[in-house]
């Protein structure tokens, strides 16, 4: 789960992570107030949206004072913010932070997150904070810092000195940061964290280091555990067709293309994905029933599916083990009669009585097409879209 | 014979009472299997489908004789249930369970270095030895006794596999699904070691998956040292970055874990990669000859 800038830096915050003094303000109104409450003579309006590269976009401006911050923030509050990373669509801006202005003396790059090879959290730095890290990776690779943490120990201090004398940083500054990073790695395993990413780490002129932007993201399978976490959630970032999925449990992901697919399991769903578009044509989503769908399941997953409006024909490919064909098929059935599907349906399925399960579909009288492969299922649906 | 599980395994299921565990108990012992009981802290002293209960693992392995276990037990449970099995000493521990908290699976790590037990899993369709033994939900009906191991990052895609081969008349030694969390016991490379210590296994199904480097690091396995010949497969060729699919660990992050980076690897390794999920058997039978 990902979260706002603000609400990053307040987690952090409550962990000891130095941070800039703020305030959220959601109109122009309460942006102007709180420019008056920080008393800060330069401050910074900071769009607030699930996506890096804003300060490009015009998501990140400077005011010098409470009425200019609130026309700021009155311009972008409801704007549509487009950067790298939000895609063409872009996304609209609900709330902005109000940040006291810094003397800024060094732009540096930290962040925590699981190795998987090494199977331990590695903290990784660089003197060459504020710019896409990917990209200082890509063409300066010596300039990244990796530290990985022992899982009983936790972060060490002399890992921590040696990424701030790395980093160039001494004296006092790298002092700072040896209780900064043991602070950052308190709150990535307390939180359950999946991933905390503070670019630019800033050195101030006056020798303080401060998280001047924070990227925050939550393991999903840990949130049972993190009510108040929770809670941070913002729906308004997320595809409103996802976020009806997750209330059945279905793990949907909307696509551009118009062939809507129902799979059971994550990595069949991705290879029926695949061969689609091998046989030509393009998915509209990603959609995993899971092993045990229900009849209600099924239901659900069509609902979503036949929602976005751009699917043509629809694929289900079904590898029943313990699930059963002839309880897909009655499945399948009830939905189509109750929704009434308006588009063609490839079905393919594999497994416990399966035959029975074919004989269903043929005998209900409703407009199926099957499949005995995944293959021919793909020509097949591709050719009903419309595609080749 | 075939790797991890054969006629000489003793299963025990963690987490037998609940819902998952009776079902899948029955299924493995109607495959063949020999199950030998079940832990469920609590309720030990009763008896459950005609199976004794224990209160802790070690009470089943000393009474039982137990060398394997399957886990069934729910994700707030399961990193404990594992860290469990490691302690008793039992040789094998397969963890069916999917959504264990990355922090606890940290732990769970830790805890198993310098003991003795290999966890499978978690969040895979466990392992199944074809006409033998299984522990977790590959169904044992679409499986046939052959000369083919599959080793494999996703459910489903591992049984569509089974199918494919089982059509064109190859059976299988063993299947092993290795989950796709980002942290997992048994890794790719782990499995093929395995494979390529049995001499009924002749050929590789390799199943992977978008995320992580697990299949550049097994290409780098194969070219140093792996032998037999291996049929590839990667799905998610076509998921964009930046989401995570279904899995906890299929995510294409900062331009790394693409299919095409992993195909291409396994191909440099001399591994038999196929575009599409329908030809792994065809490949195989292709490899094998007639």
């Amino acid at each position: 789960m990902k979260i706002h800038e603000y609400q990053a830096k307040s987690v952090l915050a409550r962990f000891g992570v130095p941070v800039p003094r703020g305030e959220v303000a959601f109109s122009a109104v309460e942006a102007g107030k709180a420019v008056r409450r920080l008393g800060s003579s330069v401050v910074v309006v900071k769009a607030q949206i699930h996506a890096g590269g804003r300060g490009k976009g015009g998501g990140v401006r400077l005011a010098r004072s409470a009425d200019e911050a609130e026309q700021m923030a009155r311009q972008m509050i409801g704007m549509t913010l487009v950067t790298h990373q939000t895609g063409p669509e872009g996304r609209k801006v609900g709330r902005v932070l109000i940040e006291e202005g810094l003397q800024i003396d060094r732009e540096l790059y930290l962040s925590v997150l699981i190795d998987r090879a090494a199977a331990c959290p590695v903290v990784i730095a660089s003197a060459a904070g504020g710019m896409d890290i990917e990209e200082v990776a890509a063409k300066e690779p010596h300039k990244i810092l990796k530290e990985y943490v022992d899982r009983g120990t936790g972060i060490v201090p002399f890992q921590a000195r040696k990424l701030a004398f790395g980093m160039g940083l001494d004296g006092g500054p790298a002092q700072k940061l040896v209780k900064l990073l043991e602070a950052v790695y308190r709150a990535f395993i307390e939180t359950d964290a999946s991933l905390i990413e503070i670019n630019p780490l800033i050195l101030t002129k006056g020798g303080d280091l401060l998280a001047l932007d924070a990227k925050v993201s939550f393991d999903d399978n840990a949130l049972y555990r993190h009510p108040d976490l929770r809670d941070l959630r913002d729906l308004a970032e997320e595809d409103p067709l996802e976020v009806e999925a997750s209330k059945f449990s279905l793990n949907y992901i909307r696509l551009d293309g118009n062939i809507g697919c129902m799979v059971n399991g994550a990595g069949l769903a991705m290879a029926t994905m695949d061969i689609i578009k091998l046989a030509g044509g393009e998915p509209a989503n990603f959609l995993d029933v899971g092993g045990g769908a229900s009849a209600e399941q099924i239901r659900n997953a069509f609902k979503i599916l036949m929602s976005d409006k751009n699917v043509r024909a629809v694929l289900i490919n079904i590898f029943g083990g313990i699930l059963r064909c002839d309880v897909l098929a009655q499945g399948v059935i009830a939905a189509v009669r109750e929704l009434g599907v308006p588009v063609p349906i490839v079905i393919r399925m594999e497994g416990t009585n399966v035959e029975e399960g074919k004989r269903m579909l043929k005998e209900s009288g409703l407009n199926f097409t099957t499949a005995d492969s995944m293959g021919e299922a793909a020509q097949k649906v591709v050719a009903l879209a419309g595609g080749r | 014979m075939a790797v991890l599980l054969d006629k000489n395994t003793r299963l025990i299921v963690q987490g037998l009472t609940g819902r998952e565990g009776t079902f899948h108990a029955k299924q493995a012992a109607a495959y063949g299997t020999t199950v030998v009981g079940g832990v469920t802290p609590g309720k030990g002293g009763t008896t459950h489908e005609g199976w004794p209960v224990f209160n802790s693992v070690d009470d089943a392995v000393h009474e039982t004789g137990a060398n394997a276990s399957v886990i069934f037990v729910p994700p707030p449970y399961a990193a404990d249930a594992i860290m469990e099995a490691a302690d008793a000493g039992i040789p094998l521990a397969v963890c069916i369970t999917e959504g264990i908290p990355v922090v606890d699976m940290l732990k769970a790590m830790t805890f198993m270095e310098g003991t003795s037990t290999r966890l499978v899993g978690p969040n895979c369709p466990g392992v199944i030895s074809a006409g033998k033994a299984k522990a977790g939900i590959i169904p044992g009906h679409i499986c046939r006794e052959g000369r083919v191991g599959i080793v494999s990052k996703s459910g489903t895609l591992t049984y569509e596999a089974i199918h494919q081969l089982t059509r064109l008349g190859m059976g299988q030694t063993t299947c092993i699904g290795i989950g796709g969390d980002p942290l997992i016991g048994t890794t790719f490379i782990d499995a093929l070691r395995l494979f390529a210590a049995d001499p009924d296994t002749d050929a590789v199904i390799m199943i992977g998956e978008i995320g992580g480097a697990a299949e550049e690091e097994a290409a780098e396995f194969i070219t140093r040292e792996f032998k037999k010949p291996v049929v590839g497969f990667i799905a998610g060729q076509t998921a964009p970055p930046g989401r995570r699919m279904g899995h906890a660990g299929a995510i294409i992050a900062g331009g790394k874990g693409t299919a095409a980076e992993k195909m291409a690897a396994l191909m440099q390794a001399g591994v038999h990669v196929v575009k599409s999920p329908a030809e792994m058997g065809a490949k195989m039978r292709e490899v094998l000859g007639p």
